[in-house]
């Protein structure tokens, strides 16, 4: 079932997601650090979103009516400066500053250094307040923009983050929509033996929140559930996105050993550390192998 | 002598002729005061509407007052947000939970993103009295002044705390202002200048040598750096002192960052020796903010008047003020030990 999205739209999604990830895999190698599983995951949300859903201008980053997109969780940077700079907010080369001296794409990100990244995060669980602030005061003032807010599961164990819950329900802030990167992994292990979230959908539910699950790796399911959001009015909605930590590369997917590492510094148990940035490259060259390069 | 440039209250040595007012009830009429000059003033509060004198926003403007509840992480959060969409908040609570508790989100969110939360702690130092060490906020001055991009202001009477609420509205930095629970004497006026960022001097050296003395003036002038309601204590000190032949240069600070340090160091080229007084741990606040800016320039004895190192205990301010060593007693023995150094 397809409302919003045409066939041809969703190719065209999946090749630019996979874009992304190489840029990904290459501004990681470059840094020498980051994060790797995180922005990997996210990379298909990131991309609908800064391909289809928002209503944005990458050419005047701070125009008044455009949608908020807040990053709570800003470790995994990476995808979303990959998603900015292939819109066209800054020169795909640059990425490859990332976490360097003097760049604008610091380690976590930072809304006075780059603009459109629109806040500044890192310090977990406090991305929602500011995502409430913002819906909260383009309400007061009648303005048709949506803001969303994207989290990282493990980031719930922070109690900031429940105090915003409460708040959104409270003031019925329909005019936000949250979306939580339910990959299960967090850098000290699986979620659930860190912290348990579950019931996650009913702890939502019990704070006034609409809620909605869908598979993040799919874009007709992104799509579809943002639009249902916006048709919500009494209450705020989450879209609980179960992604795969790592999507697109075998070897990361599903290991939150590769939470916070980038290619090359990873696990060497099923590829040594010098040949896993070029081994991951062909894999997403190739789509996973199953496109073989004319040279090989 | 009392400066008349400083146009400060008439009698003012006589606490009994001076009103007494806290300087949260100067918070409260700065925020109508601000909400009334401009729309984008918003006001959010976390569940000590009254307390905080909130409440005569919160009448005013129904529809600009945010009810956060008992969550000041999620308030600065929140603030931070509105502030970033373009709104003017200020988030009210106890200093103790703000910015006590919520240091990092003001950190991350507020000085990092630069943004003009204004962040108002009322009930803050030792004179919060009979609630104890747990309310009796002692930190946030050395909490605040520390994090660049925070402008800080410590009032000192309703007045003064009412025009340096509206000030911060429009200064357009993120700022933090300290307020009291404690009655405390007016003893400023309308008429007293007040720009952020500029100390005012209250009291100066008289022209001639001090009284009954006709030796080196400078041997027994000491300037007294103080912000908050104990500047009071210390105005009547340095009268006391001047019948003792010693001259005080007292300035008020309101605006401990950025510190104005042209008048604190030309003050200090004067007297040669410096007091600081503040109703808040001697360790990072005023004192060490002094201290900092005349190590760097102009070197000279300073003596700490302020908490030393330890919590503070219920009882009654006055009586807390004084057996914590902030007593207008405690100012002189400061002068005076200051003055030995100096001329030691």
């Amino acid at each position: 079932m397809s409302y919003h999205l045409h066939e041809d739209k969703i190719k065209e999604l999946e090749l630019k997601a996979n874009e992304i990830r190489r840029s990904i895999i290459e501004m990681l190698v470059e840094a020498g650090s980051g994060h790797t599983a995180g922005p990997l995951g996210m990379a298909d949300v990131f991309t609908a979103f800064y391909f289809h859903i928002l209503n944005h201008d990458p050419k005047n980053p701070f125009w008044e009516e455009r949608d908020r997109l807040i990053l709570s969780n800003g470790h995994i940077c990476p995808v979303r400066y990959a998603a900015m700079a292939h819109a066209g907010y800054f020169p795909i080369e640059e990425l490859k500053t990332l976490r360097k001296f003097g760049t604008r794409l610091q380690g976590h990100p930072e809304r006075e250094r780059l603009p459109g990244v629109e806040t500044t995060s890192g310090p977990l669980g406090s991305g929602l307040g500011q995502a409430c602030g913002i819906a909260y005061a383009a309400r007061m003032d009648d303005k048709k923009f949506r803001t969303y807010c994207f989290m990282s599961d493990g980031e719930h164990d922070a109690g900031n983050l429940w105090e915003s819950v409460m708040f959104a329900g409270k003031y019925k802030l329909s005019n936000l929509t949250g979306l939580i990167d339910r990959n299960n992994i967090q850098i000290d292990g699986m979620t659930e033996d860190i912290m348990p979230l579950e019931n996650l959908r009913a702890k939502y539910e019990a704070f006034n929140w609409h809620v909605l699950e869908i598979d993040g790796h799919n874009f007709e399911e992104i799509v579809n559930a943002v639009e249902e959001a916006k048709a919500i009015y009494e209450k705020p909605t989450v879209i609980i996105s179960h992604n795969i930590p790592g999507k697109g590369i075998p070897e990361i997917e599903f290991d939150y050993r590769w939470h916070g590492i980038p290619p090359g510094s990873g696990p060497t148990d099923k590829i040594p550390a010098k040949e896993q940035a070029s081994h991951f490259l062909n894999d997403l060259r190739t789509l996973q192998g199953k496109i073989t390069s004319e040279h090989e | 002598m009392l400066n008349k440039k400083a146009k400060l209250a008439e009698n003012l040595l006589d606490k009994t002729k001076l009103e007494m007012l806290a300087t949260r009830v100067g918070y409260g009429k700065g925020l109508v005061e601000a909400g009334e000059k401009d729309r984008r003033v918003v006001v959010l509060c976390a569940d000590l509407t009254e307390s905080t004198h909130s409440h005569w926003f919160k009448e005013k403007f129904p529809e600009r007052f945010i009810e956060m509840g008992v969550a000041e992480q999620n308030m600065a959060t929140v603030a931070a947000g509105m502030a970033n969409y373009g709104k003017i908040p200020f988030i009210s609570s106890y200093a103790a939970f703000s910015p006590g508790r919520n240091n990092e989100q003001i950190r991350t969110t507020i000085t990092l993103n630069n943004l003009p939360v204004k962040i108002g702690g009322a009930h803050a130092g030792i004179s919060v009295g009979p609630d104890g060490a747990t309310h009796q906020q002692l930190e946030d001055i050395a909490l605040m002044r520390v994090q660049p991009n925070m402008v800080v202001l410590v009032p000192c009477d309703a007045v003064e705390a009412q025009k340096a609420t509206v000030a911060a509205a429009f200064n357009n930095k993120p700022t933090y202002i300290r307020f009291g629970r404690e009655k405390s004497p007016v003893f400023t006026t309308q008429e007293t200048p007040f720009k952020i960022g500029r100390a005012e001097v209250f009291r100066d050296l008289p022209a001639g040598p001090p009284a009954g003395r006709t030796g080196r003036q400078e041997e027994k002038t000491c300037t007294i750096v103080g912000c908050g309601m104990l500047l009071y204590n210390a105005l009547v000190a340095a009268e006391e002192l001047s019948k003792e032949g010693i001259e005080c240069e007292v300035i008020n600070s309101h605006t401990v960052k950025p510190l104005d340090e042209k008048t604190i160091i030309k003050s200090a080229k004067k007297t040669g020796a410096v007091v600081s007084v503040e109703e808040h741990q001697i360790d990072g606040g005023l004192g060490s903010a002094v201290a900092e800016v005349l190590a760097r320039n102009y070197p000279i004895p300073q003596e700490f008047v302020g908490v030393q190192n330890r919590f503070g205990e219920s009882g009654k301010p006055d009586e807390l003020i004084e057996s914590f060593g902030m007593g207008i007693g405690s100012i002189k023995s400061a002068v005076k030990k200051v003055l030995n150094r100096k001329n030691s």
